[in-house]
């Protein structure tokens, strides 16, 4: 048996253990609910059903069998042949739920904190002795979170007071928030930016005002969230490329920033590229990086970066 | 093959009926008389062994399920040993979960990126479903959280819940080459939206924490089970926070600032005068070397004033990046209040 064919086999017989508590739990539910409920097409779970009708009880006769009724196109289960409860949760099946649940109790702005903390005391009982030992800590701005979660849910449009860290510049702008999401221990908000014309996502903790307008939050129809499951900043593809000469004290900033490449030259020097949306920022970023990064290319960016320097110098003079 | 697959599952679920519903331990001769499926002339050597393969085949996929075969014997006169699964040990005890908690764990088995735990996640799930608990699909807590892990996770779950040591390659950036790890896992910890394993470190004989990025290979498990015990009055976040505190600002600088330039510097202001030059900022700060890297970033929009180890540790950063001076200082950049 191939590994694909096993795998569909195994997802099959664990599909059918569920299955009989699952009907059980709700008599005469509709076909096509518990379908939908179940994540298979109707057809499959109409021949889940057929296979389990001929399983049951050793004698397999007609009082042993697995039995269902139809009315219609709702389903009961009138004998359970003993598998009337799902199985116990596998040791990845609690950790994957607890450590889930504990991530969103630790996530800051999230509604229903004491929800997600009473479902989490359920689940870890029932798990019984398989513990998760995964612990969670988020920092977050509780309070600003909440304000923007209220905008959020009265949809209404936000003005912002907002840092960017790109242009070294704080400015107004009206938002119409879309969603608020979390990754990797930061908050954002991502909304349609008036003055932009464009979605944007918003580092929470640059906000540093803001108020909720009377107004009601209109992202127009071309407003579409992004993909954040690889971060929430892809250096874009056409940008610049920047090469930086990195000695061993730098090197952490192949660890910080999203890299395009990193050539190890030799214990002392390390080549390090990456794309860059805005020349000024480089030039900031390099500067505070401080003398273990030195700029191979571009040329420009190499004397902006001296230039820099020596005019601040010029001050301490 | 559709009919083999079939055969095959129809057999599965009798088995697992089957051993539900005895006490007494059955030898695999009396499944095979029960259990449809199993039938073979028990005589003819041939056929004997291919029912021993199908047997040992379908006991391997109920274990791999977590379907919990247990073996004994049925009496002491008994040579060959028997299988039954105990109810208590098969069945999800109730849980009963009010609809706005159930809501809970539906979101939070979606949060999961990586495929191995978004599977778990999943399956997991389904148990609850089938054991009577209904969640909303569609539930939003306000906030998604969006959660990678590293490859490393998995493994070292397992092993922390095993208590079986593990040994891995480790590299931190400043390091030429890798190095190899010997751990006893306590436990892996999210802080600050990165991933550390904590436990006792056999090569230095102390408690150490790993970062999971800079695992740069496989994590593989050695010795037995339970081969360790954790501290009894274990906290695993206090490992992680000892070691990436905060620190305490309670210095205090003043620096110019270029009229309306330095917007980053002035969010961090704690006061600021206007003055003919510009404007005169007060700013908290804990160490000067990494707090004069931080303003060296905004080059000529910000002159320090005072005091002399601030002021000092910037001029000498500038001049060496300018080209005039010695080389020195590898602060690495701390961005203040992050």
């Amino acid at each position: 048996m191939s590994e694909r064919s096993a795998k569909t086999s195994a997802d099959r017989l664990a599909r059918l253990l569920n299955l009989v508590p699952y009907l059980l739990a709700r008599p005469g539910i509709e076909l096509v609910e518990a379908a939908a409920d179940l994540g298979v097409s109707e057809r499959q779970l109409r021949e889940d059903l057929e296979l389990l009708w001929v399983c049951g009880l050793p004698g397999y006769g007609p009082g042993d069998l697995i039995d269902m009724s139809f009315d219609g196109d709702r389903v009961t289960i009138t004998y359970d042949a003993g598998i009337d409860r799902p199985l116990r949760l596998t040791p990845d099946e609690a950790t994957a739920l607890v450590v889930a649940l504990r991530m969103l109790a630790e996530t800051p702005g999230v509604a229903d904190r004491d929800a997600i903390h009473r479902a989490l005391e359920k689940i870890e009982q029932a798990a019984g002795e398989i513990d998760a030992p995964v612990a969670v800590r988020l920092p977050g701005n509780d309070d600003r979170l909440a304000d923007l979660r209220a905008a959020l849910e009265r949809g209404h449009a936000l003005r912002l007071s907002y840092y960017s860290a790109a242009r070294d510049v704080s400015s107004e702008r009206v938002v119409d928030p879309m969603r608020l999401l979390s990754v990797s221990g930061r908050s954002y908000l991502e909304g349609w930016c008036r003055s932009a014309g464009a979605v944007r996502m918003f580092r929470v903790d640059r906000i540093d005002a803001l108020v909720e307008l009377d107004e009601p939050a209109a992202p127009p129809a071309e407003a579409q969230s992004g993909d954040v499951s690889e971060g929430v900043f892809q250096p874009d593809p056409q940008a610049p490329t920047v090469t930086l000469r990195v000695g061993r004290g730098g090197r952490w900033i192949t660890e910080y920033y999203p890299c395009s490449s990193v050539v190890e030259v030799s214990p002392e020097e390390w080549l390090v590229s990456l794309r860059v949306n805005d020349m000024d920022w480089a030039r900031r970023l390099v500067l505070g990086l401080g003398p273990q990064v030195v700029v191979v290319a571009p040329a420009e960016l190499a004397d902006a970066v001296r230039e820099s320097a020596a005019q601040a110098l010029a001050a301490y003079a | 093959m559709a009919g083999v697959s079939r055969s095959r599952t129809e057999r599965l679920v009798n088995l697992v009926i089957c051993l539900l519903s005895t006490r007494r331990f059955l030898t695999a001769a009396q499944i095979a008389a029960t259990v449809p499926g199993y039938e073979h002339n028990a005589d003819d050597a041939r056929e004997h062994e291919a029912f021993q393969r199908k047997f040992e085949r379908d006991k391997a996929e109920l274990r791999a399920l977590g379907v919990p075969l247990e073996t004994g014997t049925a009496s002491v006169f008994d040579t060959e040993p028997g299988y039954r699964i105990a109810r208590r040990d098969y069945a999800l005890p109730a849980i009963p979960l009010a609809p706005d908690e159930a809501a809970a764990v539906g979101v939070a088995a979606r949060l999961w990126r990586h495929a191995g735990l978004a599977a778990a996640a999943t399956s997991g799930l389904a148990k609850l479903r089938a054991g009577g608990v209904d969640v909303d699909p569609h539930a939003t807590l306000g906030v998604e959280p969006v959660v990678a892990v590293d490859a490393a996770f998995e493994p070292l779950t397992a092993a922390a819940r095993a208590r079986r040591e593990v040994t891995f390659p480790y590299r931190v950036p400043e390091d030429d080459a890798p190095t190899t790890r010997h751990l006893q896992p306590w436990g892996v910890v999210c802080w600050r939206g990165r991933w550390y394993v904590v436990g006792h470190d056999t090569d230095r004989d102390a408690p150490r924490c790993f970062r999971l990025s800079r695992i740069v290979g496989v994590v593989r498990q050695t010795g037995d089970d339970g081969a360790f015990e954790p501290p009894a009055d274990l906290d695993l976040i206090s490992y992680v926070a000892r070691w990436s505190g905060p620190v305490e600002r309670n210095r205090t600088t003043r620096v110019l600032a270029r009229p309306g330039r330095a917007a980053g510097v002035r969010r961090w202001a704690v006061s600021s005068t206007a003055t003919p030059e510009g404007d005169v900022l007060e700013l908290r700060y804990a160490d000067a070397d990494g707090f004069a890297a931080w303003l060296v970033g905004y080059g000529a929009d910000v002159t320090v004033l005072e005091p002399a180890e601030v002021r000092e540790a910037t001029v000498a950063r500038l001049r060496e990046i300018a080209g005039i001076g010695v080389a020195g200082g590898t602060a690495e950049l701390a961005e203040v209040g992050s």
